[in-house]
């Protein structure tokens, strides 16, 4: 930024190019701003999946402890964030990957497209859950 | 002298970075990948939950279980890895600071895989 043309000192003013908040928000811009969010959620969640897996390598005990935290209400909503982040970051992807045929790209059908994803995240992330609760019934 | 590009470096393709299109296609490679596999742990998620560390051991230690999830960690940690350096490239301008931090990334994509590889190991070699 500091070396740019723009920002050097004693550098005229330059007129710069409008930037995104002069965009007013579409389905397709949100999506592609949250398909980065949730990559960048993902790539943290790791660590929850490394703890969990370092804990079933240790000991009863701390495995009970790590369980008891992610069981928690706390834990659980953010293992539920975690599941919606992986599952919308997949239908996402599945967006890219077809569009990267060169296909889909048109005005409707990518709004289309948009909606879908979050539609299809959401309801997939809560029949996740329900099967989840279901297992732990049975 | 339109064309200051040599005619070996015109075939070969690998533009100024030297790795051509080899990012965008391991990215692509992996997200297809991924798909398969990431399902197949949130299946594993689910199958567990509310199960006690006996059965979790025993689930993780079954080979074929073992196995699929070095593969999940694999591909999911080259997947994010990339993702990373892609975010850090656009939003840290600072060259310093950028080169730091897209250093870490790698060391952090490797930390959590070796981890998460050894603990899998130990469970599945009985340890």
């Amino acid at each position: 930024m500091s070396n740019s043309t723009a920002t050097r000192p004693g550098m005229r003013q330059r007129p710069l190019s409008p930037h995104l908040q002069v965009y007013r928000l579409i389905p397709t811009m949100v999506m592609s701003i949250v398909h980065r969010i949730t990559g960048a959620a993902l790539y943290v969640g790791t660590l929850l999946v490394a703890w969990w897996l370092i804990a079933a390598a240790t000991s009863e005990s701390y495995f009970e402890f790590v369980n008891g935290l992610y069981g928690s209400w706390f834990g659980r909503l953010v293992l539920f964030g975690y599941t919606w982040a992986l599952l919308h970051h997949m239908l996402g992807g599945l967006r890219h990957l077809v569009w990267d045929t060169g296909t889909a790209m048109g005005k409707e059908t990518s709004t289309k497209l948009a909606w879908a994803t979050i539609a299809g995240s959401v309801t997939l992330t809560v029949l996740v859950w329900i099967a989840g609760y279901m297992a732990r019934g049975g | 002298m339109s064309d200051m590009r040599t005619p070996l470096a015109k075939v070969r393709g690998l533009g100024s970075a030297k790795d051509g299109t080899d990012t965008f296609w391991r990215q692509r490679l992996t997200a297809i990948a991924n798909i398969p596999l990431l399902l197949f742990f949130v299946g594993l998620l689910i199958a567990l939950n509310g199960a006690g560390y006996d059965e979790v051991r025993a689930t993780l230690g079954n080979p074929f279980v073992s196995l699929v999830l070095v593969l999940v960690l694999v591909s999911g940690l080259v997947h994010m890895r990339i993702g990373m350096k892609e975010i850090i490239e656009d939003y840290i301008h600072d060259e310093g600071i950028k080169i730091a931090l897209v250093v870490l990334n790698t060391f952090f994509a490797f930390a959590i895989g070796v981890a998460c590889v050894f603990a899998l190991l130990k469970i599945a070699f009985g340890g």
